[in-house]
Protein backbone atom coordinates (compact mmCIF):
# COMPACT_ATOMS: atom_id res chain seq x y z
CA UNK A 1 0.00 0.00 0.00
CA UNK A 2 2.28 2.60 1.23
CA UNK A 3 4.64 2.45 -2.57
CA UNK A 4 1.21 3.77 -4.25
CA UNK A 5 3.40 7.06 -4.11
CA UNK A 6 5.84 7.38 -6.88
CA UNK A 7 8.47 9.18 -3.73
CA UNK A 8 8.98 10.29 -0.70
CA UNK A 9 8.78 14.32 -1.44
CA UNK A 10 5.62 15.01 -0.64
CA UNK A 11 5.28 14.34 3.31
CA UNK A 12 2.20 16.53 5.39
CA UNK A 13 3.26 16.76 9.29
CA UNK A 14 -0.19 16.51 10.63
CA UNK A 15 0.58 16.80 14.20
CA UNK A 16 0.22 20.21 14.63
CA UNK A 17 -3.51 19.94 13.66
CA UNK A 18 -4.78 17.31 14.97
CA UNK A 19 -4.53 14.54 17.68
CA UNK A 20 -6.33 10.81 18.32
CA UNK A 21 -8.34 12.66 20.42
CA UNK A 22 -9.69 14.85 17.19
CA UNK A 23 -10.20 12.05 14.99
CA UNK A 24 -11.92 9.75 17.85
CA UNK A 25 -14.52 12.78 18.73
CA UNK A 26 -14.70 12.38 14.56
CA UNK A 27 -15.41 9.46 14.39
CA UNK A 28 -18.39 9.51 17.28
CA UNK A 29 -19.72 12.33 15.60
CA UNK A 30 -19.89 10.81 12.07
CA UNK A 31 -21.43 7.57 13.13
CA UNK A 32 -23.44 9.43 15.66
CA UNK A 33 -22.65 7.20 18.29
CA UNK A 34 -23.34 8.40 22.12
CA UNK A 35 -19.86 9.23 23.39
CA UNK A 36 -21.00 7.79 26.51
CA UNK A 37 -21.84 4.41 25.01
CA UNK A 38 -18.94 4.00 22.41
CA UNK A 39 -19.18 1.01 20.26
CA UNK A 40 -15.79 -0.09 20.49
CA UNK A 41 -15.26 -2.56 17.52
CA UNK A 42 -16.86 -0.34 14.70
CA UNK A 43 -15.02 2.60 16.12
CA UNK A 44 -11.48 1.11 16.61
CA UNK A 45 -11.66 -0.80 12.80
CA UNK A 46 -12.53 3.33 11.40
CA UNK A 47 -9.99 4.63 13.48
CA UNK A 48 -7.63 1.87 12.41
CA UNK A 49 -8.93 2.71 8.76
CA UNK A 50 -8.05 5.93 8.83
CA UNK A 51 -4.64 5.54 10.33
CA UNK A 52 -4.05 3.33 7.49
CA UNK A 53 -5.04 6.43 4.77
CA UNK A 54 -2.67 8.09 6.58
CA UNK A 55 -0.06 6.18 5.96
CA UNK A 56 -1.11 5.95 2.47
CA UNK A 57 -0.35 9.48 2.28
CA UNK A 58 2.59 9.19 3.78
CA UNK A 59 1.55 11.52 6.66
CA UNK A 60 3.71 12.09 9.42
CA UNK A 61 1.67 10.26 12.05
CA UNK A 62 2.20 11.48 15.51
CA UNK A 63 3.72 8.54 17.78
CA UNK A 64 0.50 9.70 19.64
CA UNK A 65 -2.45 7.75 17.23
CA UNK A 66 -0.50 4.52 17.28
CA UNK A 67 -0.55 4.70 21.20
CA UNK A 68 -4.42 5.39 20.96
CA UNK A 69 -4.68 2.47 18.59
CA UNK A 70 -2.96 0.22 21.25
CA UNK A 71 -5.64 1.47 23.59
CA UNK A 72 -8.06 1.01 21.25
CA UNK A 73 -7.36 -2.47 20.87
CA UNK A 74 -7.11 -2.85 24.69
CA UNK A 75 -10.12 -1.83 25.61
CA UNK A 76 -11.90 -3.66 22.76
CA UNK A 77 -9.89 -6.90 23.98
CA UNK A 78 -11.22 -6.51 27.10
CA UNK A 79 -14.42 -5.74 26.46
CA UNK A 80 -14.49 -8.83 24.71
CA UNK A 81 -14.20 -10.88 28.34
CA UNK A 82 -16.70 -11.24 31.19
CA UNK A 83 -16.57 -8.94 34.00
CA UNK A 84 -15.36 -11.10 36.39
CA UNK A 85 -11.76 -12.32 33.79
CA UNK A 86 -11.14 -8.85 33.13
CA UNK A 87 -8.45 -8.60 35.95
CA UNK A 88 -7.76 -5.48 37.86
CA UNK A 89 -7.34 -2.26 35.49
CA UNK A 90 -5.50 0.45 37.34
CA UNK A 91 -8.35 1.90 39.32
CA UNK A 92 -10.46 -1.09 39.21
CA UNK A 93 -13.38 0.92 41.08
CA UNK A 94 -14.14 1.35 36.93
CA UNK A 95 -16.32 -1.49 35.59
CA UNK A 96 -15.58 -0.80 32.07
CA UNK A 97 -13.22 -0.55 30.35
CA UNK A 98 -13.83 2.62 28.04
CA UNK A 99 -14.28 4.71 30.96
CA UNK A 100 -11.01 6.14 31.25
CA UNK A 101 -11.21 6.88 27.95
CA UNK A 102 -14.25 8.13 27.69
CA UNK A 103 -13.34 10.88 30.59
CA UNK A 104 -10.74 12.19 28.59
CA UNK A 105 -13.01 12.19 25.41
CA UNK A 106 -15.33 14.58 27.04
CA UNK A 107 -12.43 16.65 28.63
CA UNK A 108 -10.96 17.45 25.49
CA UNK A 109 -14.51 18.17 23.82
CA UNK A 110 -15.31 20.54 26.66
CA UNK A 111 -11.54 22.53 25.76
CA UNK A 112 -12.33 22.17 22.09
CA UNK A 113 -15.83 24.10 23.38
CA UNK A 114 -13.87 26.11 24.88
CA UNK A 115 -11.86 27.00 22.05
CA UNK A 116 -14.66 27.92 19.90
CA UNK A 117 -15.85 30.20 22.37
CA UNK A 118 -12.74 32.19 22.42
CA UNK A 119 -12.91 31.92 18.54
CA UNK A 120 -16.39 33.45 18.44
CA UNK A 121 -15.07 36.29 20.51
CA UNK A 122 -11.95 37.02 18.69
CA UNK A 123 -13.98 37.28 15.67
CA UNK A 124 -16.10 39.93 17.35
CA UNK A 125 -12.84 41.38 18.47
CA UNK A 126 -11.76 41.92 14.91
CA UNK A 127 -14.23 44.70 13.96
CA UNK A 128 -13.13 46.60 17.91
CA UNK A 129 -9.82 48.53 17.96
CA UNK A 130 -8.66 50.65 21.27
CA UNK A 131 -6.67 53.35 20.63
CA UNK A 132 -3.62 51.90 19.93
CA UNK A 133 -5.53 50.52 17.01
CA UNK A 134 -3.54 47.66 16.99
CA UNK A 135 -4.66 43.95 17.25
CA UNK A 136 -2.35 41.26 18.41
CA UNK A 137 0.11 40.53 15.87
CA UNK A 138 -0.75 37.35 14.16
CA UNK A 139 0.95 38.09 10.98
CA UNK A 140 -1.16 38.47 7.84
CA UNK A 141 -1.35 34.91 7.03
CA UNK A 142 -5.02 33.23 7.75
CA UNK A 143 -4.81 30.05 9.03
CA UNK A 144 -5.34 29.32 5.30
CA UNK A 145 -8.59 27.07 3.70
CA UNK A 146 -8.28 24.22 6.99
CA UNK A 147 -9.98 26.66 8.76
CA UNK A 148 -13.52 25.35 7.82
CA UNK A 149 -12.75 21.80 6.96
CA UNK A 150 -10.65 19.47 9.43
CA UNK A 151 -7.96 17.01 7.56
CA UNK A 152 -10.37 14.24 9.36
CA UNK A 153 -13.21 15.54 6.35
CA UNK A 154 -10.56 15.59 3.87
CA UNK A 155 -9.75 12.15 4.74
CA UNK A 156 -13.26 11.09 5.08
CA UNK A 157 -13.41 12.37 1.28
CA UNK A 158 -10.79 10.38 -0.30
CA UNK A 159 -11.85 7.29 1.39
CA UNK A 160 -15.41 7.20 -0.09
CA UNK A 161 -12.96 8.04 -3.55
CA UNK A 162 -10.87 5.26 -2.71
CA UNK A 163 -13.83 2.28 -2.00
CA UNK A 164 -15.36 3.33 -5.23
CA UNK A 165 -12.47 1.78 -6.73
CA UNK A 166 -12.65 -1.77 -7.49
CA UNK A 167 -9.89 -3.51 -5.60
CA UNK A 168 -8.47 -5.64 -8.33
CA UNK A 169 -7.73 -2.42 -10.88
CA UNK A 170 -4.93 -2.69 -8.28
CA UNK A 171 -2.77 -4.59 -10.28
CA UNK A 172 -3.22 -2.46 -13.05
CA UNK A 173 -1.65 0.83 -11.75
CA UNK A 174 1.50 0.51 -11.65
CA UNK A 175 1.53 0.45 -15.44
CA UNK A 176 1.07 4.30 -15.38
CA UNK A 177 2.73 6.90 -13.00
CA UNK A 178 0.84 9.94 -12.10
CA UNK A 179 2.52 12.42 -10.05
CA UNK A 180 1.76 15.13 -7.42
CA UNK A 181 3.29 17.78 -9.53
CA UNK A 182 1.23 16.75 -12.29
CA UNK A 183 -1.69 16.93 -10.07
CA UNK A 184 -1.49 20.31 -8.83
CA UNK A 185 -1.02 21.76 -12.65
CA UNK A 186 -4.11 19.81 -13.25
CA UNK A 187 -6.12 21.29 -9.96
CA UNK A 188 -5.10 24.71 -10.93
CA UNK A 189 -6.52 24.26 -14.60
CA UNK A 190 -10.02 23.07 -13.14
CA UNK A 191 -10.16 25.34 -10.63
CA UNK A 192 -9.24 28.27 -12.82
CA UNK A 193 -11.33 31.44 -13.15
CA UNK A 194 -13.13 31.35 -9.49
CA UNK A 195 -14.52 27.80 -11.16
CA UNK A 196 -15.50 25.61 -7.58
CA UNK A 197 -14.86 21.68 -7.60
CA UNK A 198 -16.51 19.63 -4.83
CA UNK A 199 -14.47 17.24 -3.97
CA UNK A 200 -16.44 13.97 -4.61
CA UNK A 201 -16.53 14.80 -8.32
CA UNK A 202 -12.76 15.53 -8.73
CA UNK A 203 -12.14 12.59 -7.75
CA UNK A 204 -15.08 11.08 -10.74
CA UNK A 205 -13.66 9.14 -13.65
CA UNK A 206 -10.42 8.16 -12.31
CA UNK A 207 -9.73 4.75 -12.30
CA UNK A 208 -6.47 3.71 -9.87
CA UNK A 209 -5.45 4.03 -6.59
CA UNK A 210 -2.80 5.90 -6.76
CA UNK A 211 -4.15 8.89 -9.18
CA UNK A 212 -6.82 9.06 -6.37
CA UNK A 213 -4.18 9.37 -3.85
CA UNK A 214 -2.06 12.17 -5.90
CA UNK A 215 -4.48 13.56 -6.65
CA UNK A 216 -5.68 14.20 -3.35
CA UNK A 217 -1.99 15.18 -1.89
CA UNK A 218 -2.17 18.17 -4.54
CA UNK A 219 -5.49 19.05 -2.55
CA UNK A 220 -3.87 19.31 0.67
CA UNK A 221 -0.60 20.86 -0.94
CA UNK A 222 -2.28 23.33 -2.61
CA UNK A 223 -4.26 24.31 0.47
CA UNK A 224 -1.03 24.38 2.33
CA UNK A 225 0.46 26.47 0.01
CA UNK A 226 -2.51 28.72 0.35
CA UNK A 227 -3.91 28.69 -3.37
CA UNK A 228 -6.88 26.20 -2.91
CA UNK A 229 -8.95 26.85 0.19
CA UNK A 230 -11.43 24.19 1.05
CA UNK A 231 -14.97 24.95 2.46
CA UNK A 232 -17.54 22.91 4.23
CA UNK A 233 -20.92 24.08 4.75
CA UNK A 234 -21.31 21.39 7.87
CA UNK A 235 -19.81 18.67 8.57
CA UNK A 236 -20.30 15.64 6.59
CA UNK A 237 -21.38 17.55 3.83
CA UNK A 238 -19.75 17.88 0.54
CA UNK A 239 -16.09 19.72 0.66
CA UNK A 240 -16.08 22.02 -2.25
CA UNK A 241 -12.28 23.19 -3.18
CA UNK A 242 -11.71 27.25 -5.17
CA UNK A 243 -8.37 28.94 -5.52
CA UNK A 244 -7.54 31.53 -3.38
CA UNK A 245 -8.04 35.22 -4.39
CA UNK A 246 -4.91 36.45 -6.34
CA UNK A 247 -4.74 39.57 -3.81
CA UNK A 248 -4.74 37.67 -1.10
CA UNK A 249 -2.39 35.07 -2.43
CA UNK A 250 -0.29 38.14 -3.45
CA UNK A 251 -0.48 39.77 -0.02
CA UNK A 252 0.72 36.24 1.50
CA UNK A 253 4.01 35.76 -0.67
CA UNK A 254 4.65 39.26 0.07
CA UNK A 255 5.00 39.21 3.94
CA UNK A 256 3.73 37.21 6.74
CA UNK A 257 5.78 33.96 5.38
CA UNK A 258 8.17 34.82 8.57
CA UNK A 259 5.46 34.42 11.19
CA UNK A 260 5.33 30.58 11.28
CA UNK A 261 3.54 28.51 13.00
CA UNK A 262 0.76 28.65 15.15
CA UNK A 263 -1.04 29.06 11.75
CA UNK A 264 0.64 26.74 9.67
CA UNK A 265 2.40 23.40 9.61
CA UNK A 266 6.04 23.04 9.05
CA UNK A 267 6.07 23.90 4.94
CA UNK A 268 10.35 23.21 4.60
CA UNK A 269 10.11 19.93 3.59
CA UNK A 270 7.47 20.73 0.78
CA UNK A 271 9.30 23.33 -0.69
CA UNK B 1 -0.83 80.47 35.50
CA UNK B 2 -3.74 79.99 33.19
CA UNK B 3 -7.14 80.64 34.58
CA UNK B 4 -9.24 77.81 34.23
CA UNK B 5 -12.79 79.35 34.34
CA UNK B 6 -14.38 76.23 34.03
CA UNK B 7 -12.97 73.25 34.54
CA UNK B 8 -14.33 70.08 32.57
CA UNK B 9 -16.57 67.57 34.53
CA UNK B 10 -14.77 64.46 35.52
CA UNK B 11 -16.79 62.23 33.14
CA UNK B 12 -15.40 64.27 30.11
CA UNK B 13 -11.78 63.73 32.22
CA UNK B 14 -12.05 60.18 31.84
CA UNK B 15 -13.09 60.29 28.56
CA UNK B 16 -9.44 62.22 27.79
CA UNK B 17 -7.71 59.05 29.80
CA UNK B 18 -8.98 56.27 28.30
CA UNK B 19 -8.83 58.29 24.76
CA UNK B 20 -4.73 58.87 25.69
CA UNK B 21 -4.57 55.34 27.49
CA UNK B 22 -2.97 52.79 25.27
CA UNK B 23 -3.86 50.17 27.29
CA UNK B 24 -7.26 49.33 29.65
CA UNK B 25 -6.83 51.44 32.39
CA UNK B 26 -8.29 50.61 35.51
CA UNK B 27 -10.49 53.25 38.19
CA UNK B 28 -7.27 52.94 40.25
CA UNK B 29 -5.37 54.00 38.04
CA UNK B 30 -7.55 57.02 37.24
CA UNK B 31 -7.98 57.86 40.73
CA UNK B 32 -3.97 58.01 41.03
CA UNK B 33 -4.41 60.56 37.62
CA UNK B 34 -6.79 62.89 39.51
CA UNK B 35 -4.60 63.15 42.64
CA UNK B 36 -1.13 63.61 40.94
CA UNK B 37 -3.44 66.68 39.30
CA UNK B 38 -4.14 67.97 42.25
CA UNK B 39 -0.69 67.80 43.75
CA UNK B 40 0.83 69.28 40.44
CA UNK B 41 -1.57 72.35 39.49
CA UNK B 42 -3.03 72.62 42.93
CA UNK B 43 -5.78 74.92 43.64
CA UNK B 44 -9.09 73.78 41.62
CA UNK B 45 -7.42 71.30 40.29
CA UNK B 46 -7.61 69.60 43.95
CA UNK B 47 -11.00 68.90 43.81
CA UNK B 48 -11.23 65.56 42.21
CA UNK B 49 -8.06 64.78 44.12
CA UNK B 50 -10.30 63.37 47.14
CA UNK B 51 -12.57 61.09 44.85
CA UNK B 52 -13.02 57.48 45.77
CA UNK B 53 -13.18 54.81 43.30
CA UNK B 54 -16.87 54.20 43.64
CA UNK B 55 -17.41 57.94 42.49
CA UNK B 56 -15.06 57.15 39.54
CA UNK B 57 -16.99 54.59 38.56
CA UNK B 58 -20.04 56.34 38.56
CA UNK B 59 -18.83 59.13 36.02
CA UNK B 60 -17.28 56.29 33.67
CA UNK B 61 -21.47 55.08 33.56
CA UNK B 62 -22.06 58.87 32.88
CA UNK B 63 -19.61 58.94 30.02
CA UNK B 64 -20.70 55.39 28.50
CA UNK B 65 -24.54 56.37 28.61
CA UNK B 66 -23.31 59.80 26.86
CA UNK B 67 -21.33 58.01 24.49
CA UNK B 68 -24.24 56.24 23.22
CA UNK B 69 -26.48 59.30 23.38
CA UNK B 70 -24.35 61.26 21.56
CA UNK B 71 -23.83 57.96 18.91
CA UNK B 72 -20.72 58.56 19.07
CA UNK B 73 -19.56 55.83 17.00
CA UNK B 74 -17.55 54.36 20.40
CA UNK B 75 -17.72 53.19 23.52
CA UNK B 76 -16.36 51.99 26.82
CA UNK B 77 -15.90 48.17 26.97
CA UNK B 78 -14.21 47.06 30.43
CA UNK B 79 -11.71 44.69 29.21
CA UNK B 80 -8.52 42.79 31.24
CA UNK B 81 -9.74 44.13 34.59
CA UNK B 82 -9.51 48.04 33.15
CA UNK B 83 -12.08 50.30 30.54
CA UNK B 84 -11.20 50.72 27.53
CA UNK B 85 -11.99 53.73 24.70
CA UNK B 86 -13.35 51.88 21.74
CA UNK B 87 -15.13 51.81 18.57
CA UNK B 88 -18.28 50.27 18.10
CA UNK B 89 -18.45 46.59 16.42
CA UNK B 90 -21.05 48.21 13.71
CA UNK B 91 -18.42 50.44 12.51
CA UNK B 92 -15.51 47.92 12.38
CA UNK B 93 -15.23 47.54 8.61
CA UNK B 94 -14.27 50.81 7.99
CA UNK B 95 -12.05 51.00 10.73
CA UNK B 96 -10.30 47.36 9.05
CA UNK B 97 -10.45 49.00 5.65
CA UNK B 98 -8.44 52.68 6.96
CA UNK B 99 -5.89 50.49 9.30
CA UNK B 100 -5.69 47.82 6.63
CA UNK B 101 -6.56 44.99 8.66
CA UNK B 102 -9.21 43.50 6.67
CA UNK B 103 -7.86 40.17 6.60
CA UNK B 104 -6.42 39.82 10.45
CA UNK B 105 -5.03 36.18 10.78
CA UNK B 106 -6.85 34.29 13.04
CA UNK B 107 -5.60 31.82 15.76
CA UNK B 108 -5.81 28.11 14.40
CA UNK B 109 -8.34 25.68 15.57
CA UNK B 110 -5.01 24.24 18.04
CA UNK B 111 -3.49 27.14 19.19
CA UNK B 112 -7.01 28.17 20.45
CA UNK B 113 -7.49 24.99 22.60
CA UNK B 114 -3.93 24.90 23.99
CA UNK B 115 -5.19 28.32 24.86
CA UNK B 116 -7.92 27.35 26.64
CA UNK B 117 -6.62 24.86 28.59
CA UNK B 118 -3.82 27.16 29.54
CA UNK B 119 -6.43 29.66 30.56
CA UNK B 120 -8.68 27.07 32.49
CA UNK B 121 -6.00 25.53 34.25
CA UNK B 122 -3.18 27.88 34.62
CA UNK B 123 -0.51 27.60 36.27
CA UNK B 124 -0.15 24.72 33.99
CA UNK B 125 2.32 22.57 32.58
CA UNK B 126 3.10 21.66 29.43
CA UNK B 127 3.00 17.76 30.25
CA UNK B 128 -0.65 18.48 31.69
CA UNK B 129 -1.64 20.27 27.93
CA UNK B 130 -0.64 17.57 26.05
CA UNK B 131 -2.46 14.86 28.26
CA UNK B 132 -5.62 16.96 27.19
CA UNK B 133 -4.93 17.05 24.20
CA UNK B 134 -3.52 13.75 23.48
CA UNK B 135 -0.34 15.73 21.25
CA UNK B 136 2.30 17.77 20.98
CA UNK B 137 2.18 20.77 21.84
CA UNK B 138 5.78 22.36 22.52
CA UNK B 139 5.66 24.51 19.17
CA UNK B 140 2.52 25.73 19.49
CA UNK B 141 3.08 27.05 23.20
CA UNK B 142 6.25 28.62 21.79
CA UNK B 143 4.71 30.79 19.49
CA UNK B 144 1.66 31.39 21.76
CA UNK B 145 4.50 32.40 24.19
CA UNK B 146 5.75 34.41 21.26
CA UNK B 147 2.40 36.15 20.83
CA UNK B 148 2.40 37.38 24.15
CA UNK B 149 -1.04 35.65 24.59
CA UNK B 150 0.73 32.86 27.09
CA UNK B 151 3.88 33.31 29.26
CA UNK B 152 5.75 31.13 32.00
CA UNK B 153 4.43 31.97 35.24
CA UNK B 154 7.10 29.94 37.27
CA UNK B 155 8.33 26.45 37.75
CA UNK B 156 6.94 23.13 39.06
CA UNK B 157 8.26 21.56 42.14
CA UNK B 158 8.70 18.74 40.29
CA UNK B 159 11.62 16.95 39.07
CA UNK B 160 13.30 18.72 36.30
CA UNK B 161 11.24 21.79 37.71
CA UNK B 162 9.24 22.20 34.19
CA UNK B 163 7.78 25.71 33.34
CA UNK B 164 4.24 26.58 34.08
CA UNK B 165 2.54 28.81 31.81
CA UNK B 166 -0.70 31.27 32.18
CA UNK B 167 -2.40 33.14 29.98
CA UNK B 168 -1.10 37.30 29.82
CA UNK B 169 -2.96 40.47 30.27
CA UNK B 170 -2.46 40.49 26.32
CA UNK B 171 -4.64 37.15 26.34
CA UNK B 172 -7.34 38.87 27.85
CA UNK B 173 -7.28 42.59 25.52
CA UNK B 174 -6.90 40.38 22.84
CA UNK B 175 -10.39 38.46 22.92
CA UNK B 176 -12.10 41.38 24.94
CA UNK B 177 -12.79 39.35 28.24
CA UNK B 178 -12.71 41.62 31.34
CA UNK B 179 -11.30 38.72 33.64
CA UNK B 180 -10.62 34.98 33.36
CA UNK B 181 -14.32 34.65 35.19
CA UNK B 182 -15.95 36.01 31.93
CA UNK B 183 -14.84 32.60 30.39
CA UNK B 184 -17.72 29.89 30.47
CA UNK B 185 -17.60 26.71 33.21
CA UNK B 186 -14.50 28.65 34.69
CA UNK B 187 -15.58 26.72 37.58
CA UNK B 188 -16.31 23.23 36.26
CA UNK B 189 -13.04 23.42 33.97
CA UNK B 190 -10.49 24.82 36.23
CA UNK B 191 -8.24 21.98 37.71
CA UNK B 192 -10.28 19.50 39.47
CA UNK B 193 -7.04 17.60 41.04
CA UNK B 194 -4.98 20.73 41.95
CA UNK B 195 -5.00 19.60 45.64
CA UNK B 196 -5.13 16.11 44.63
CA UNK B 197 -1.27 16.18 42.94
CA UNK B 198 -0.06 19.23 45.09
CA UNK B 199 -0.30 17.03 48.15
CA UNK B 200 1.45 14.52 46.40
CA UNK B 201 4.29 16.47 45.36
CA UNK B 202 4.84 17.95 48.92
CA UNK B 203 4.99 14.08 49.92
CA UNK B 204 7.39 13.34 47.35
CA UNK B 205 9.99 15.96 47.14
CA UNK B 206 10.02 17.59 50.42
CA UNK B 207 13.71 18.12 50.77
CA UNK B 208 13.87 19.31 47.28
CA UNK B 209 10.84 22.11 47.60
CA UNK B 210 12.76 23.07 50.90
CA UNK B 211 15.86 23.82 49.26
CA UNK B 212 14.11 25.47 46.57
CA UNK B 213 11.92 27.80 48.36
CA UNK B 214 13.72 30.82 48.77
CA UNK B 215 15.05 30.51 45.08
CA UNK B 216 11.56 30.64 44.00
CA UNK B 217 9.63 33.08 41.29
CA UNK B 218 9.10 33.78 38.32
CA UNK B 219 11.57 34.06 35.82
CA UNK B 220 8.28 36.23 33.84
CA UNK B 221 9.67 36.69 30.25
CA UNK B 222 7.75 40.16 30.48
CA UNK B 223 6.79 43.28 32.42
CA UNK B 224 3.19 43.33 32.15
CA UNK B 225 3.21 42.11 35.78
CA UNK B 226 -0.31 41.09 36.34
CA UNK B 227 0.03 37.50 37.64
CA UNK B 228 -2.71 35.16 36.07
CA UNK B 229 -2.93 34.12 39.88
CA UNK B 230 -3.46 37.09 40.74
CA UNK B 231 -6.13 37.73 37.82
CA UNK B 232 -8.22 35.33 39.28
CA UNK B 233 -8.60 36.62 42.55
CA UNK B 234 -9.19 39.89 41.34
CA UNK B 235 -12.81 39.94 41.05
Amino acid sequence: MADLLPNEEYKVNLEVFEGPLDLLLYLIKKEEVDIYDIPIGRITAQYMEYLELMKILNLEIAGDFIVMASTLMLIKSRMLLPDEDRGPMEEDDEDDPRWDLVRQLVEYKKFKDAAGFLETLEEEQENVFGREGEHVELGSRPDVGMQDVGIFDLINALNKALERVPEEELQEIFAEQYTVGEKVDDLLERTSNGKKISLGRLFIGMRSRQEIVCTFLAVLELIKLNRLSARQDSHFEEIVIEQVDESEQLAVSEEGLEEESVFKKEDEDLL
Amino acid sequence: MSDVEILPELKEIIGSLLFAAKKPVTAKEIRKALIGTGENYGGPYEQFASLKEKEILAAIEDLKDELEKNATGLHVAEVAHGFRLQNNTTCGPWVRTMLDKDRSAKLSKPALETLAIVAYRQPVLRSEIESVRGVSVDSILRNLVELQLVKVVGRSDLPGRPWMFGTTQRFLEHFGLKSLDDMPGMDELKRREEEESKAEQTESFPAIEKELEEQTETPTTEDDGDEPGETEKED
